[in-house]
């Protein structure tokens, strides 16, 4: 096993509240069986998986109900056991509506995945590790819902060498992966190992901010076992970015455009790697996943293991309801979450937390004018301009947005949080983004 | 939405769910840090208490007569501004407020009401409202509004009034105009001219030397100077100063740059030519060096955003300053430096950027849109 790699400070970051000790010191309650669960088709980034089972077909826990349309594209699975129902609409976190096919309960909750252990692993051929990663619906649990099997392929160019599990947890509130860590801790390492071997290397670290010590004990004790490196983390926003955490872990970073595998790195979140581990070792597909239920309107807040196509309604009651009325409703963390305006809108394999904001918390945007402080330019951990740039936006002068790399922006958020002028900055960008998008398109067509 | 009739459990009678109708919906993030805009006018302002509670003290009414005019025309100009361009009126962010009272050190405790009156005018109107107001204008609008009355009137613009002679004080008008030859006196700050302009004055290093006695030294620094409201006390500004940095409202770097500059610069240049200048000591402590340091070249609008861009520019002030001061015609050149480097301001923002996280040559093959071309 290599040294211990030195933790390189990425450029600005925020320290907002940490809210974490609402529920960080709950075990996770595994949600009882519901009556109906509505499973949305289109739950990862790439095609979306096709429907192959009828209304009124009979199902499994963890039966296939949905194929992959494409190679970028999981199957979907049912949660529970029971009778399909109709293919209707749920709201998706973004504003937009999504097919789900709904699953009615049987209440006998009986396995039949179709899928068996592959038991020793260690020992099992690479590319049946891979389709057995594939096989289980896997995408990326952290938010970003990319397909685990194909970030596990990378084009025989790049090479690999490090695997980086994602245990920062830097979003405020959220400790979904803090009760994973704690409690399933064999579980992450193990589906990290799996992840390692698939990739064929043997560089495993585990970035774990500071905030979470037990949990960081707990990974350091069994890790061993597996070579793996458990690496804490400073506390700071956004120290689970996918490129900070690799500048951190490894001192490398990747270019402005480029990927981790560019770098020789992949990474993955500790509740893929958990996931890994279930579709490998038990054979069970990904129908189930922590998520944090947490707010300060939230009567009992903590951590819950909520099935896929839970209805976010059904995750409050839960949780005990509210004790006063929300200002927001939030799927994700308070500073990259969707704010929600339905409750009818479902878990789904990458909701990391359902939160709950009072009106007292919740951030208000005014158009006011830019005062030049320099504040979000020093934070911003992408060395980007966003004060400049929001008014280059606000002039629709989108060529030197261009110019000044506003498509590097990752949206974190940690600009428009200092902000004095409460200026929208991430909206701004998001707008370039898209007209820029657009433009682009629309050259590439002539 | 769903067809098929679901059976409904009676829902537990003391759970209360969200009323989606009333949920916000905006962009993430969803929280926000505390500091506001007005919040950041008004710590500034309370910071100027220190200053101003001294400048009352040695001035009297004619501080309390000149702050409240001040405040109270750039006040009523950036109003007027607001309505003509159909705005909703942006008093409610101080900054107005904060650019008369600053506009008030700037000027000497004599000056006649219509003074005060034209530089709101120039402040509010000129130096900030025609280019945008609050955040686009690229001067400093106190420093604009105090160089253009330096050079448009000059007589009522050296108006300085004796330091301590009570709240109303009988003469109620400044000492007669600068004399060029008083080198017979020993020099006083207390009446007469102000510290820099007999620094100004004074030929030979026996005279430079007589300006820096202990006494005069100690004067410069607790008061009792002549001079404009806010440039008699160096110990008030450096108090309202330092809690301005503690309070993370401004950064120590253009404070430290312009101040370590200054030293540096004067300690040089009176070790090599004692007869050209008074020592570091002076030079920080006597005229607008101290509140420049801290509240004027520090305005967030027209200062650098990055910290190299603003060690830069600061120390650039330090020098311009005192270059003005020691060879140039006027005795004091701190508003003026002031001025020049704001004009750079754009030029060392640009030098100063950092490069994105991972930037690499090959980025810029990504840009489809040629710089300076329109959508």
């Amino acid at each position: 096993m290599s040294l211990p790699p030195h933790v390189a400070r990425f450029t600005g970051g925020i320290h907002p509240m940490d809210g974490k000790g609402l529920s960080n010191g709950i075990p996770a309650r595994t949600a009882p069986l519901l009556e109906k669960y509505l499973v949305p088709l289109h739950q990862n980034i790439g095609a979306p998986p096709k429907l192959t089972v009828t209304k009124g077909e009979l199902v499994k826990k963890g039966q296939r109900i949905a194929e992959p349309g494409g190679f970028v594209s999981v199957p979907l699975h049912a949660p529970t056991s029971g009778t399909v129902g109709n293919l209707t609409e749920v709201p998706g976190v973004a504003g937009n509506t999504l097919q789900a096919v709904e699953i009615l309960s049987d209440g006998k909750d009986e396995w039949g995945s179709g899928l068996d252990p592959i038991v020793p692993w260690q020992e099992a051929d690479r590319k049946v590790l891979k389709q057995r990663v594939a096989d289980g619906g896997i995408i990326g649990m952290g938010g970003a819902a990319f397909p685990a099997h194909v970030k596990l392929s990378p084009p025989p160019e790049k090479t690999i060498d490090t695997l980086i599990v994602n245990g920062a947890e830097c979003e405020p509130y959220l400790t979904a992966d803090h009760r994973l860590m704690l409690e399933r801790t064999e579980a992450v390492l193990e589906g990290a190992a799996i992840a390692a071997r698939i990739l064929d290397v043997d560089r495993i670290f585990v970035g774990i901010e500071e905030n979470k010590p037990d949990a960081v004990e707990a990974m350091k004790k069994a890790a061993g076992a597996f070579g793996i490196q458990i690496v804490p983390l400073p506390v700071r926003y956004p120290q689970g970015a996918e490129k900070q955490l690799i500048f951190a872990i490894t001192g490398r970073a990747v270019a402005t455009g480029g990927l981790p595998m560019d770098v020789g790195c992949v990474v993955q979140n500790a509740g893929t790697c958990a996931a890994i581990r279930d579709a490998v070792v038990e054979g069970h597909p990904l129908i189930e996943r922590y998520t944090t239920v947490t707010g300060t309107p939230v009567v009992h807040p903590g951590t819950w293991i909520f099935r896929v196509g839970t209805p976010v309604k059904e995750a409050l009651k839960l949780a005990g309801g509210v004790r006063e009325q929300p200002a927001k409703l939030i799927l994700g963390g308070p500073m990259m979450g969707f704010a929600q305006s339905s409750m009818d809108v479902t878990v789904t394999k990458n909701t990391s937390g359902i939160l709950l904001l009072a009106g007292g918390e919740t951030g208000r945007y005014l158009s006011s004018p830019c005062i030049r402080c320099g504040r979000c330019v020093s934070v911003c951990p992408m060395r980007l301009l966003p004060g400049p740039i929001s008014v280059m936006v606000e002039c629709e002068n989108y060529a030197l947005a261009e110019h000044n790399f506003v498509m590097d922006c990752m949206e974190c958020g940690a600009c428009t949080f200092v902000c004095p002028a409460k200026r929208p900055l991430v909206q701004h960008f998001r707008r370039a983004k898209a007209e820029i998008n657009a433009i682009r398109r629309a050259r590439k067509k002539h | 939405m769903s067809e098929s009739p679901i059976p409904e459990k009676t829902p537990q009678p003391d759970i209360m769910l969200p009323d989606p109708k009333k949920l916000i919906l905006s962009a993430s993030p969803h929280i926000q840090c505390a500091d506001t805009v007005p919040g950041i006018m008004r710590t500034v302002l309370l910071c100027l208490i220190p200053p101003a509670a001294a400048s009352i003290y040695f001035f009297g009414f004619h501080a309390v007569r000149i702050l409240l005019l001040t405040t109270l025309f750039c006040m009523a100009f950036e109003w007027i501004c607001c309505k003509l361009a159909g705005k909703t009126s942006t008093l409610g962010d101080y900054s107005a407020a904060l650019t008369g009272v600053l506009l008030a050190m700037n000027l000497p405790p004599g000056v006649p009401w219509w003074i005060c009156l034209i530089g709101s005018f120039i402040a509010i109107v000129v130096a900030k409202a025609i280019y945008g107001g609050l955040g686009q204008n690229p001067f400093n609008p106190a420093a604009v509004a105090r160089v253009a009355l330096l050079v448009g009137f000059a007589g009522p613009m050296t108006a300085w009034v004796t330091p301590c002679q009570g709240f109303f004080p009988d003469e109620g008008k400044a000492p007669a105009a600068i004399q060029v030859h008083e080198t017979e006196r020993k020099p006083d700050f207390t009446t007469g001219a102000t510290p820099l302009s007999l620094a100004k004055m004074a030929k030979t290093p026996e005279e430079i030397q007589a300006l820096q006695t202990p006494d005069l030294l100690k004067q410069c620094f607790f008061g009792r100077t002549q001079g404009s409201l806010g440039e008699t006390s160096a110990l008030a500004v450096l108090i309202g100063g330092i809690a301005l940095i503690l309070l993370k409202i401004i950064s120590w770097h253009i404070p430290a740059a312009m101040l370590g500059t200054t030293l540096i610069f004067t300690w040089i240049v009176s070790k090599a030519d004692p007869s050209l200048t008074p020592g570091p000591v002076f030079h920080l402590c006597s005229g607008g060096m101290m509140l420049a340091a801290f509240f004027m070249a520090t305005d967030m609008v027209t200062s650098p955003t990055t910290r190299r861009g603003k060690l830069i520019f600061g120390s650039s002030i330090g020098i311009i300053a005192c270059v003005i001061r020691i060879w140039g015609g006027y005795p004091e050149g701190v508003s003026f430096a002031i001025l020049i480097m704001n004009a750079l301001v754009p030029l060392i923002d640009r030098i100063c950027y950092k490069r994105p996280f991972g930037w690499h040559p090959s980025s810029a093959a990504a840009y489809t849109m040629r710089r300076g071309e329109v959508k």
